[in-house]
C-alpha cells in the first residue's frame, strides 16, 4: 500500500516530518485567511473520517451502502443527549465517544443482519431505506416521551473539554492565539491519523484479505472456509463504529444538531468522496473528501464576485452553480476515471478487466 | 482412524421437479484417490455440492471423520477438512497468486480485529507464517516464479494450479477436484495427474470428478459411476471399465478406446 518510499526510509521519514510540518502550520495559514475556513478545514476531516469508515463497507467488503448517514446521526444524537441540558446529563467526551461507537457498531450490525443475503442494487435500496428510517425515528421520537426533542433539535451541546481546558474557546500559548476551530483542528488530525493507521492495519491483514475475498468471489470465499456472514457483518459493524466517533465530534463542534443535519444528501456527498477518491484507496478517498469539502466553498467565495464582475448583478443562485459544477465533475469522472482520481491497484484492475472476469481461458 | 474418511448414505437431492441425486452410497478411505464419473447431467457436481456444503441433501447422509457435515454451510465443511476446487474456475482474479494462497490460510488462523489493529506480535509471527506456508505451496504446485502476478494473467492450466494449492492450503484432509483437467492439453494433463499422485503422497484423500477417461482409470485407486442420479457401479477401475452397465451409460460406443470387452 505504501509507496516506494519504504525502501528509502530516511526519506520517508522526512516526508512524514514534512506533511506534519504542513499539517501543524495549516490552520494558521488558513485563519489568516479567515476562521471560516479553519472551519471548512475541520469539516473536511471530519468528512474525511466518514469517508474512510464508508470505505471499510464499500471499498473493502464491497458492500453498497447507501444510509452511511444514519450512524453518523446515531453518534451525534448519542453526544448530544448525554453531554446537553436536554437530559441534563455532561459527561465527558472520552466516556461517551466509545459510547457513541458501540451503539453505532450496534446500528450496524442491525442493518447487516437482515441485508446479508443482498446484493448490489437491492442492498443500496435497503441501505437507503434505513437511512430514512433512522432520520424519520429522531424525527418523531419526541412524543410521547421527549428523547430526541423531533424537528426542533438539541441545542447547547457541550464543547469537547479536559478538565479546565475547553476546546470551543480561544487561548494564548506561546504568543500564538488558538481558537476553538484551531483547537478542534489538531483533535481531528490527531483522530484522522489514527483513523488512517486503523484502516492500513485491517486492510494489509487476514481480515482485510477476507473482505478482498469477499469482493471478488463470495462463492469461493465461502469453500476457503471464509464465514462471509461473520465477515460482512464486521465490516458493517467496524464502518459504523467510525460514522458515530465522526458523529459525536460534529456535534460537540456544532453544539447544537437536528435531524436535517442528515439527510439522505449527506450519504450521497460521503458516497461521491469515497468513489470520487477512488474506493479502496486509503489515500484517495481522503483525498476525495477534501476536494469535495473546500471545492464547493470556494465556489461560493467565488461564484458571486465573478458574475457581479461580469454581468453585474448576479444571474445564478451560487448554491445552483455548485450543484451544477458537482455534478459535472462527478459525470466527467465517470467518462475519464471510473476507478476514482486515486484508484486502489485493485479497483483499477477490476475495472479494466473484461466482463466475463474470472476463469475465462486466455 | 479406522472406518472411511468420508461415507454418504442414500443422498438424494431434488431441484424443482428434478431428482438430480437419488440413493447415492458410497465411502472413501484414507489415502485413496476417489474418482467420479458420469456423462454430463448424470449428477456429479450435485453430488460435490452436497459433500462441500454449497446444497443441503433432501435425504440421506455425509459423514466425515466420524461426524455429520450434511447441510453444513461450506465455511464449516472447509473448516471441518474438505477443500475444493471448481469446474469453471473461480480464482480471485485481481489479487496476486501468493495472496490467492495467503486467503486460503484463513480457516487456519486466528487474528482478529484487534489483532489487526494493534499488530500484536502474535499477528505479526501469525502473517509471516501465512506468507511462507503460501510460497511453500506455490513451490509444491510449481508457480513460485509466477508469486506477484495477478491470479487472471495466468495461463489456464496455471489457474488450475492455483486453485490447488489455495485448497491445499486450507490444510484438507480431502481435496474435491472438480474436472481439474477440463480444457487442459495432454502435457499438462500429465503434469497434473503427476501432480495429485504427489498430493495423495502428502496423506491428502482425493476425491475426483473428471471427463477424461483414460485419466481417471490410471489415477483413481477406486470410482463411482453415477448416470441419471444414480449410481450405477462402482469398485476398482477394471471392474468398472468391464460393467456392462457402464459400458452401455456411459463408455456407449466408445468402447474400443477404453479397450472394454465388447458386449
Amino acid at each position: 500500500m505504501i509507496p516506494s518510499t519504504t525502501r528509502h526510509p530516511a526519506l520517508a521519514w522526512a516526508g512524514m516530518a514534512l506533511i506534519g510540518l504542513a499539517l501543524a502550520v495549516l490552520p494558521f495559514a488558513l485563519a489568516s485567511v479567515g476562521t471560516a475556513w479553519v472551519r471548512i478545514a475541520n469539516f473536511a476531516i471530519l468528512f474525511a473520517l466518514l469517508a474512510l469508515g464508508l470505505n471499510i463497507v464499500v471499498g473493502f467488503a464491497g458492500l453498497l451502502d447507501l444510509g452511511y448517514v444514519a450512524f453518523y446521526a446515531v453518534g451525534a444524537y448519542c453526544y448530544a443527549l448525554l453531554a446537553s441540558p436536554h437530559f441534563g446529563l455532561h459527561l465527558p467526551f472520552w466516556v461517551i465517544l466509545p459510547i457513541g461507537a458501540l451503539v453505532a457498531c450496534l446500528f450496524g450490525v442491525m442493518l447487516g443482519a437482515p441485508t446479508l443475503k443482498l446484493r448490489g442494487d437491492y442492498l443500496a435500496i435497503v441501505t437507503l431505506g434505513f437511512g430514512e428510517i433512522i432520520r424519520v425515528f429522531l424525527n418523531n421520537l419526541s412524543r410521547p416521551v421527549n428523547i430526541t426533542n423531533g424537528p426542533q433539535g438539541i441545542s447547547r451541546i457541550d464543547p469537547f473539554a479536559i478538565g479546565d481546558f475547553k476546546f470551543n474557546t480561544t487561548q494564548k500559548f506561546f504568543d500564538l492565539s488558538f481558537s476553538g476551530p484551531i483547537k478542534y483542528y489538531y483533535l481531528l488530525v490527531i483522530v484522522l491519523l489514527v483513523v488512517i493507521v486503523i484502516n492500513l492495519r485491517l486492510q494489509d491483514s487476514r481480515i482485510g484479505r477476507a473482505w478482498e475475498a469477499i469482493r471478488e468471489d463470495e462463492i469461493a470465499a465461502r469453500a476457503m472456509g471464509i464465514n462471509t456472514t461473520g465477515m460482512k457483518l464486521l465490516a458493517f459493524a467496524m464502518g459504523a463504529s467510525f460514522g458515530g466517533i465522526a458523529g459525536g465530534i460534529f456535534a460537540a463542534i456544532q453544539q447544537f444538531i437536528s435531524p436535517e443535519s442528515f439527510v439522505l444528501v449527506e450519504s450521497i456527498m460521503v458516497l461521491a468522496m469515497v468513489v470520487l477518491g477512488g474506493m479502496g484507496n486509503i489515500w484517495g478517498v481522503i483525498a476525495g473528501a477534501i476536494l469535495l469539502s473546500f471545492v464547493p466553498e470556494i465556489l461560493r467565495y467565488t461564484v458571486l464576485p465573478v458574475q457581479q464582475a461580469l454581468f453585474g448583478k448576479a444571474i445564478v443562485e451560487p448554491e445552483v452553480i455548485r450543484m451544477l459544477l458537482f455534478g459535472l465533475a462527478l459525470v466527467l469522472m465517470m467518462l475519464y476515471r471510473p476507478a476514482g482520481l486515486f484508484p486502489s491497484a485493485l479497483r483499477k484492475r477490476e475495472l479494466s478487466m473484461p466482463a466475463n472476469g474470472t476463469g475465462a481461458r486466455p | 482412524m479406522n472406518g472411511p474418511l468420508l461415507q454418504c448414505a442414500g443422498l438424494a437431492r431434488r431441484f424443482g421437479g428434478v431428482q438430480a441425486l437419488d440413493g447415492v452410497s458410497f465411502d472413501i478411505r484414507e489415502r485413496e484417490i476417489f474418482g467420479l464419473i458420469g456423462p454430463n447431467g448424470a449428477g456429479k457436481t450435485t453430488l460435490f455440492n452436497l459433500v462441500t456444503g454449497i446444497y443441503a441433501p433432501n435425504a440421506g447422509t455425509i459423514t466425515f471423520r466420524g461426524e455429520s457435515i450434511g447441510g453444513l454451510s461450506p465455511d464449516r465443511v472447509c473448516a471441518k477438512g474438505i477443500a475444493r476446487t471448481f469446474q469453471n474456475i473461480r480464482l480471485f482474479a485481481n489479487l496476486t497468486v501468493l495472496e490467492n494462497v495467503m486467503i486460503g490460510r484463513h480457516v487456519r488462523t486466528r487474528a482478529g480485529v484487534w489483532g489487526a489493529i494493534l499488530r500484536t506480535a502474535h499477528t505479526r509471527r501469525e502473517e509471516t507464517a501465512i506468507e511462507q506456508r503460501a510460497s511453500e505451496l506455490l513451490g509444491f504446485v510449481g508457480l513460485t516464479a509466477r508469486a506477484n502476478d495477478l491470479a487472471r494473467n495466468l495461463p489456464y492450466g496455471e489457474q488450475r494450479r492455483l486453485e490447488i494449492a489455495r485448497a491445499l492450503a486450507t490444510d484438507p484432509q480431502l481435496l474435491a477436484l472438480d474436472e481439474p483437467a477440463a480444457g487442459m492439453n495432454s502435457t499438462e494433463k500429465v503434469a497434473l495427474s503427476e501432480l495429485i499422485g504427489r498430493i495423495r503422497d502428502l496423506g491428502i484423500t482425493v476425491l475426483l470428478i473428471e471427463h477424461d477417461v483414460k485419466m481417471v482409470m490410471g489415477l483413481c485407486d477406486r470410482i463411482l459411476v453415477l448416470d441419471y442420479g444414480r449410481p450405477i457401479a462402482q469398485g476398482l477401475p477394471d471392474e468398472v471399465r468391464r460393467d456392462p452397465r457402464v459400458i452401455e451409460a456411459y463408455l456407449g460406443t466408445a468402447h474400443d478406446t477404453v479397450g472394454a470387452a465388447p458386449r
